[in-house]
């Protein structure tokens, strides 16, 4: 057993040197750290294990932002790439004052606002009937996992052409005229596309505040003679409160970010792009770098300010940020 | 719960039961029903198909352009779901086990990533891969890919690993192993479960991305299936694609079916634990 | 085998707390050594610094002889058995208990001998090819510990191995452990809160509060001459009665009466800086029903009489509980060991006074009774510092001792 922990460099050379018949040799306090050598290979084994991940994350998000920040401050068409110049803030004035940017986070903003706070409801009820319904527990699960795990587009499809006259089964069920047409059942229809898919998720992130609800107390409060209603506003809600909030702070960030649905189901028509849509139509179809990544950023600093406003004013706990536990 | 209300509380809950299914699963059926109908009927508004056919999945499998594209989506949600948790389990273990500076940062940075608007990423990305030569590459969206998975991973994984008790890492460093041994014959093995359903989230993750597909891309080179859903012009140009557009949306549901209904049970657990604390 | 020295070993903790402070300890190779204390006090810390598996902030740690501060783990040759057991749950017991032999490289056969001797030894030979899920609490227990001895190691290091037992599988693990531990030899540390096992286990005991040890010996020692009050407060069940005691005119003012005093104490308290008042500490199996002592052990102590609150009847003997009025006994190791008993905050058994009387004892709840007490075992502590003033040359000698 005269193996060392960690083979550094500077063991490995004195592992070339040992003569063969040499005795195995005894790490003492040749050098004496502050830390031990344990203590040492513990940090340089956790910062070895994180620098792959960090480094893939921080090129592909940091240094695009950066790059991104930088594209906004110029004029930058690729269908006009010799009008390449710096004009600082003229980006920012021109979608700012421009209506398809307001009507674009209009109704971004709508969506969001309407699909999150239907999908809290609907997903607590979801919830509830995952966690707690009496038969046909993981028929339920399975089901509910199927919005979840579809892939968007296609959902989108099939919406698109359940909308469609003539061949969908619930446009001649709900209307006469063409829904995806106008404007107002547009919208309708891309948040009902939107609450179908990321239900499940919510309900299931509510589902795990669920199951911390200790059933004793939900017991104790029956016997203290409270209703069904108010077991679940007084007992479960403020223990799954934390839950609740990291799962709006996770819906609401990923509502604000639609555009699968819009871009199948409407294109963007008749005023109903979100704010992506509009960075997307600028940048890919328009090729106007310096607008699109200007539409970029204003959406990155809009984001930011939601989270901010979660984890500053409601207290939402960011998950996974528990200090660490050694001790 | 009464013992003389079970019946009817069965009953309640076994009606709640079938809402919820026929919720989740009728925009699966009528996509599923519409690639089965022959284009006469196809405009009939049935929910189920008068005459069934399997012209549609014959004819996407004879272009080239779905077969390539689905090549391209299985190869890139692949490889992209391997190296992310790979990554990811690395940076879960040391993030679960070790004491080592930056940590905290690492997870706020994967945290602010997770919640990050995907759209704000396209336009650097697309001038920077353009120049980097990797734009409408599987390289160009594998990179995305992993970085969006990263998060979702590492989250995931280290709930999973906290679930291992530290004693056990402990005794076997009594016992006499290293680091590695201790990682490599005591906690991989139990972390497999867990690595399995990061895995399969993290795959379903890439399989549906639809914003980088279409904005990374230009080509059939590397076009995932959900991006060239929109391409699709059926077998000839005045052909509608709708049958077509149909079948391939099934053929790339089946895997998550599949994914859904044997692993049902490992998806919610990994899904719950990454987002409660502790 | 060997021995185990630490030299001032102290752990703190890069946001400033001690965990450890300066422990000096020599353990003989062989011994059997328990270190007990209640949660926080830093038993289980340093047991892990032994182990290798926390890092010595300053200090020297010795096995054999040789400093093993930077060792790794795996090259201490020592054996751990964990309060969660830590059994691999996707192995066997016998890949359990193979694990560490395997690590070393040990041929197949080697290690199915050993693994084999060892199942014997704790009659695990029919559970060989179970999983932990499988087994019992006490099972797992003895696979823990079979995981320990198969490899015979340097020395045994325990952490509260039998706390997740139940109290009855708990005191015939305690006989287990005791005849393993003789039988093979090993060096023996043991971590453990509870006092019992402190007192039947281990050859010596070491006493730990807040990263200090407070006194180290063998059980009996501790018991009859505790160094000072947090001591003789932790040893024992139930615990010591403590009560405050003022000091006027040679004597002693307790609720339980006038105390009278010996010279020795008396040129302890002339000092100058000694303490006006006092605690008064007895233990309950020092009481006895007055009606019950004959005159000759009745000049040895004293008597007082007091209101019976309840009576327990163990069998054996009475645990009798008497309400005495008087001041409360105050200082800072007695709220410690209220805290660690859970009671801090609750009063209910404040000014209750616990005796154990013979079995023979007519005493009934809700009377007055007469009771004795031997003043030759009563001690006396200086509630600044919780020093045993009845002490000298390690020995404790009563209030009445000249």
């Amino acid at each position: 057993m005269s193996i060392n922990a960690t083979p550094t460099g500077a063991d490995v050379a004195a592992e070339e040197t040992r003569r063969p018949a040499a005795v195995p040799k005894q790490r003492g306090g040749r050098r004496k750290p502050p830390l031990s050598e344990n203590k040492k290979a513990e940090r340089r084994l956790g910062l070895l294990l994180c620098a792959p991940a960090a480094l893939v994350m921080i090129a592909v998000t940091a240094y695009p932002i950066i790059y991104s920040v930088w594209l906004s401050l110029q004029r930058f068409d690729l269908r006009f790439p010799d009008q390449r110049e710096f004009i600082g803030l003229e980006n920012y004035v021109t979608v700012l004052t421009n209506e398809f940017w307001w009507t674009a986070f209009g109704v971004t903003m709508l969506i969001t606002v309407v699909t999150v706070a239907v999908e809290l409801v609907l997903g607590m009820g979801l919830a509830i009937i995952m966690h707690r319904t009496l038969i046909g527990r993981g028929l339920v699960r399975t089901s509910a996992l199927i919005p979840y795990g579809i892939v968007t587009v296609v959902a989108a499809f099939s919406w698109r052409y359940a909308w469609t006259p003539g061949t969908g089964y619930l446009a001649d069920l709900f209307s006469d005229g063409a829904p995806l047409t106008e404007r107002a059942s547009s919208l309708a229809i891309i948040m009902l596309a939107e609450i179908w898919k990321t239900t499940p998720f919510m309900a299931l992130l509510l589902m795990a505040g669920l199951a911390l609800v200790p059933e004793d107390l939900l017991k104790a409060a029956s016997t203290d003679g409270a209703t069904a209603w108010q077991k679940f506003t007084k007992v479960m809600l403020p223990v799954m409160k934390p839950a609740i909030l990291v799962a709006l702070l996770f819906r609401t960030l990923d509502a604000f970010r639609v555009f699968d649905n819009i871009f199948v189901l409407t294109a963007g028509g008749n005023e109903t792009s979100s704010v992506s849509m509009l960075a997307y139509n600028n940048l890919i179809r328009g090729l106007n770098l310096g607008i699109g990544s200007t539409m970029s950023v204003l959406i990155f600093i809009t984001v930011a300010i939601i989270a901010f406003v979660f984890v500053k004013l409601f207290g939402t706990a960011a998950p996974g940020s528990d200090d660490g536990e050694r001790r | 719960m009464a013992v003389e209300t079970t019946t009817r509380a069965k009953l309640r809950w076994g009606l709640l039961d079938v809402l919820v299914v026929v919720f989740a699963l009728v925009p699966v059926l009528w996509i599923a029903s519409l690639s089965f109908k022959t284009p006469a009927t196809l405009t009939d508004g049935n929910f189920i198909p008068r005459e069934w056919t399997l012209d549609n999945y014959r004819t996407i499998f004879d272009t080239d352009q779905f077969v390539r594209a689905l090549v391209n989506s299985i190869g890139i949600a692949l490889i992209a779901t391997l190296i992310a948790v790979v990554l990811g389990a690395m940076a879960a273990y040391a993030i679960s086990r070790l004491d080592f500076p930056g940590k905290k940062l690492l997870v706020g940075v994967s945290l602010l990533i997770a919640m990050f608007p995907q759209v704000s990423l396209v336009s650097p990305l697309f001038e920077i891969e353009r120049q980097l030569k990797i734009f409408d590459t599987w390289l160009g969206l594998i990179l995305p890919y992993i970085t969006f998975a990263l998060p979702l991973a590492i989250y995931t994984l280290s709930a999973f690993f906290k679930q291992i008790p530290w004693d056990l890492e402990k005794a076997a460093k009594m016992d006499g192993a290293t680091q590695g041994q201790a990682f490599r014959r005591v906690i991989a093995p139990l972390a497999a479960p867990g690595l399995f359903t990061t895995a399969i989230l993290v795959f379903i993750f890439c399989w549906n991305d639809f914003l980088f597909a279409i904005s990374l891309t230009s080509t059939e080179r590397s076009r995932t299936v959900p991006a060239a859903l929109s391409f699709f012009t059926g077998a000839s140009q005045f052909e509608d694609p709708t049958g077509a557009i149909c079948a391939a949306a099934v053929v790339i549901t089946v895997p998550i079916i599949l994914f859904v209904l044997f692993f049902q049970r490992r998806i919610v657990s990994g899904l719950t634990s990454g987002a409660v604390k502790g | 085998m060997a021995d185990i020295v630490l030299d001032k070993v102290s752990k703190s903790f890069p946001d400033g707390t001690v965990a450890v402070q300066d422990v000096d300890l020599e353990i003989a190779d062989g011994e059997f050594v328990i270190l007990v204390g209640p949660s926080g006090c830093g038993k289980s810390t340093t047991l892990n610094m032994i182990a290798g598996l926390e890092d010595i902030s300053s200090g020297e740690l010795r096995i054999a002889g040789q400093r093993v501060n930077d060792k790794a783990p795996r090259d201490r040759d020592i054996a751990m058995v964990f309060q969660s057991y830590a059994l691999y749950p996707n192995m066997t017991v016998r890949e359990n208990m193979a694990f560490p032999l395997r690590l070393a490289k040990l041929d197949k056969e080697t290690i199915d001998r050993k693994v084999d001797e060892a199942a014997k030894v704790l009659e695990l030979t029919s559970l060989l090819d179970r999983k932990p899920a499988n087994l019992s609490g006490g099972q797992r227990q003895r696979v823990a510990m079979g995981r320990a001895i198969v490899r015979q190691p340097k020395a045994f290091l325990m952490d509260e191995p039998l706390s997740n037992l139940d109290a009855k599988l708990r005191v015939q693990m305690r006989t287990v452990v005791s005849r393993l531990q003789k039988q093979l030899g090993t060096t023996t540390v043991y971590v453990t809160h509870d006092q019992t096992e402190a007192m039947t286990l281990g050859d010596r005991v070491v006493i730990m509060r807040g990263g200090a040890v407070q006194q180290v010996g063998p059980p009996q020692e501790l018991y009859d001459h505790p160094k000072n009050l947090f001591v003789a407060g932790f040893i024992g069940s139930p615990s010591m009665n403590f009560l405050h005691a003022a000091v006027q005119d040679g004597e002693l003012h307790t609720a339980l009466g006038k105390v009278p005093i010996g010279d020795r104490v008396r040129r302890e308290l002339e000092s100058a800086d000694a303490p006006r008042e006092l605690i008064l500490g007895i233990r309950p199996e020092h009481f006895e029903d007055a009606e019950l002592v004959d005159d000759d052990t009745r000049r040895r102590g004293m008597e007082f009489e007091a209101p019976v609150d309840i009576v327990e009847s163990m069998g054996s003997d009475k645990y009798v509980y008497f309400t005495v009025e008087g001041e409360k006994a105050s200082a800072a190791e007695l709220e410690e060991l209220a805290a660690d008993a859970g009671a801090a905050d609750f009063a209910g058994a404040g000014g209750n006074l616990v005796t154990r009387l013979s079995a023979e004892s007519g005493v009934a709840e809700g009377q007055s009774r007469r009771v004795w007490f031997n003043l030759e075992k009563i001690h006396l502590f200086d509630p600044a510092n919780g020093r045993n003033l009845t002490l000298h040359e390690g020995r404790a000698a009563g209030a009445l001792a000249d």
